[in-house]
């Protein structure tokens, strides 16, 4: 389909709304710079094939992390070196969607090494633009995994070394060991013949997506005249010098024409079954409520719960932030707990709020629960002076020694252990907490535990611990 | 004939387009700075052939249209 006129590919934006400043026709790029020959090879492609509607590009970090600015497809701005996991979820969310991840070689080589490893041998049907120049454009000029043997660079002053820095990464050698990508290829934009293979090159990737034939990736040897220190015009004859004899271009892989194209359907998952999948329950009792009816002094309170692993400490603290949501205030729960199974100590900290929550961590409560006297210990010090301890009497043989702070001593674990099972003590704990600070009321404390706790025969129990709870303050 | 137009003020002065033309019929424009602070490209006046190499060698979107022929001018 040859054109009569060359100009502006439809693939970009006509005017770069997204950039700021006055100037929005032109890119941020370095004169010169390869990144902008690359976009108009890409800009033009999805042009021509009739999908820059349909196209995500996904932004890396680097030098290219404004990729957004420049064209009219669906755009995101990801972590750095993780556009090919990004690239995963859109796709396979969107399956219609052509996705492209557009990556540097600090951001896919480097930080990202894993993840278009990963992304790669699942076959993601996903196309990669891989921008090799051989250095960290952005940041400086340090040196990149595909930074040349004997290259000078901020962070290899007196060249790259074998001894100290290992041979340079070929990423497209290294992906053709696997048996899952459908075309890998290396190309370079040192003259106008490359240039034109690059272009192919691009097309055929994204074709290889349209048709579902799974993951492609193009290397593209580009120049960073800037970082390099030559011109423009010189950086092309790097490339060739420098580049081209050691990352040697081609296809590496094609096996495009050997596969059946794949086309998942769009997954279909309603919120329905999102709650379903989840465990959680549709119909759920919600309650209009400020917290002024609650003593000043207990409101907005702020929540540390310490024992055992295993004494149910996660669930307690996961029972009071449930039912604070019922009364629309704003809640947090971070569970901390050692790497045992069982035994080890563990804790969690809960935020009750009717105003934003800054922070959901707990270091200095209002509220603490010690179920046994390690916690104690550690956190008595910690308590807000005019808050309260809860202490377990069962297992702790000493009062706690504040006098500035309220403290409330109840046998949790041996009123559990005369309910019939010694799990309970978190329920009675709850129950304690609900009568002594007004905060939360028994129908609303009994709907959060059917949330929380799966198995239906066990939340009956539940109820009566707390009720004990409460009648032991 | 068909011919170029550069679009001075996106131009970036980096020369790729007057290194990379077979006709060299491109030059630096080196009475004119652009609003970006270059000496923008200029087309000599003749010698375009329409191969659009310029084109997929310039950098930047929107600095050289070349018409590949006349009629479309
Ligand atoms: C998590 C994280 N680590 C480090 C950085 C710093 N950083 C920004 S860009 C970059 C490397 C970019 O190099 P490359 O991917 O080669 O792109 P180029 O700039 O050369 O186009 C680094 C290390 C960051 N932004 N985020
Ligand atoms: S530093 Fe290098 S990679 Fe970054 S814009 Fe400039 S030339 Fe391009
Ligand atoms: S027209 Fe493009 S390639 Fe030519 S000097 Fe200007 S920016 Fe560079």
């Amino acid at each position: 389909m040859a054109k009569d006129i060359l100009r502006k590919p439809g693939g970009f934006m006509d005017t770069f709304v997204y950039k700021p400043g006055h100037d929005k026709k032109n890119t941020h790029y370095c004169p010169g710079c390869g990144h902008g020959i690359l976009h108009k090879l890409i800009a033009e492609a999805l042009e021509d094939l009739g999908v820059a509607d349909r196209t995500i590009m996904i932004s890396p970090v680097g030098c290219s992390v404004f990729v957004y600015y420049y064209f009219a497809t669906g755009n995101i701005q990801v972590a750095h070196g993780r556009a090919p996991a990004v690239a995963t979820g859109l796709k396979r969310a969107n399956p219609d969607s052509i996705v492209i991840s557009y990556q540097g070689d600090g951001d896919l080589a480097a930080i990202g090494g894993n993840n278009i490893l990963q992304a790669a041998n699942r076959g993601e049907n996903i196309t990669v633009f891989f921008v090799n120049n051989a250095i960290y454009g952005m940041t400086g000029g340090q040196m990149a995994p595909t930074t040349l043997v004997g290259q000078k660079t901020m962070t290899s002053p007196y060249g790259r070394s074998v001894e100290n820095e290992g041979h340079p990464i070929k990423i497209v050698e290294l992906l053709n060991a696997l048996e899952s990508p459908a075309y890998l290829e290396r190309t370079t934009l040192e003259d106008s013949k490359n240039i034109a293979k690059t272009r192919k090159a691009v097309r055929k990737a994204i074709q290889c997506q349209i048709d579902g034939k799974g993951f492609s990736l193009v290397e593209v040897l580009a120049m960073c005249p800037s970082q390099w220190r030559v011109s423009p015009v010189e950086s092309k004859k790097w490339i060739t010098d420098n580049m081209v004899p050691y990352f040697t271009p081609g296809v590496k892989r094609d096996v495009i024409d050997e596969r059946e194209g794949y086309y998942p359907e769009r997954p279909e998952i309603g919120s329905e079954t999102i709650l379903e999948l989840l465990g959680l329950r549709k119909e759920k009792l919600f309650r209009d409520r400020s917290m002024s009816d609650v003593p000043e002094k207990y409101r907005n309170p702020q929540i540390k719960v310490a024992g055992f692993g295993g004494q149910g400490v996660l669930l307690l603290g996961q029972t009071l932030a449930e039912a604070g949501m019922r009364y629309g205030w704003n809640v947090s729960w971070i569970p901390s707990y050692g790497p045992e199974m069982r035994g080890g100590t563990a804790n969690c900290q809960v935020n009750i709020s009717e105003g934003p929550i800054g922070s959901p961590v707990v270091d200095f409560p209002t509220i603490l629960v010690a179920l046994n006297k390690p916690s104690l210990d550690k956190f008595e010090e910690s308590v807000q002076p005019g808050g309260i301890i809860f202490y377990n009497t069962s297992m702790i043989d000493r009062k706690p020694a504040r006098t500035d702070v309220e403290v409330i001593g109840v046998p949790f674990s041996e009123i559990a252990d005369e309910l019939g099972n010694l799990r309970f003590a978190n329920m009675v704990v709850v129950g304690s907490i609900l009568a002594k600070t007004k905060l939360i009321e028994m129908d609303i404390v009994k709907d959060a535990l059917a949330e929380v706790i799966h198995h239906k025969k066990f939340i009956e129990p539940n109820i009566v611990a707390i009720e004990r709870g409460a009648s032991a303050v | 004939m068909p011919k170029i137009v550069v679009q001075i003020d996106h131009c970036k002065g980096c020369g790729m387009c007057i290194d990379a033309c077979p006709q060299k019929c491109i030059e630096e424009d080196s009475d004119v700075l652009n609003k970006l602070g270059y000496h923008p490209a200029k087309y000599k006046g003749e010698g375009c052939i329409g191969c659009g190499i310029c084109f997929y060698t310039c950098p930047e979107p929107d600095a050289i249209i070349v018409y590949k022929k006349d009629e479309v001018a």
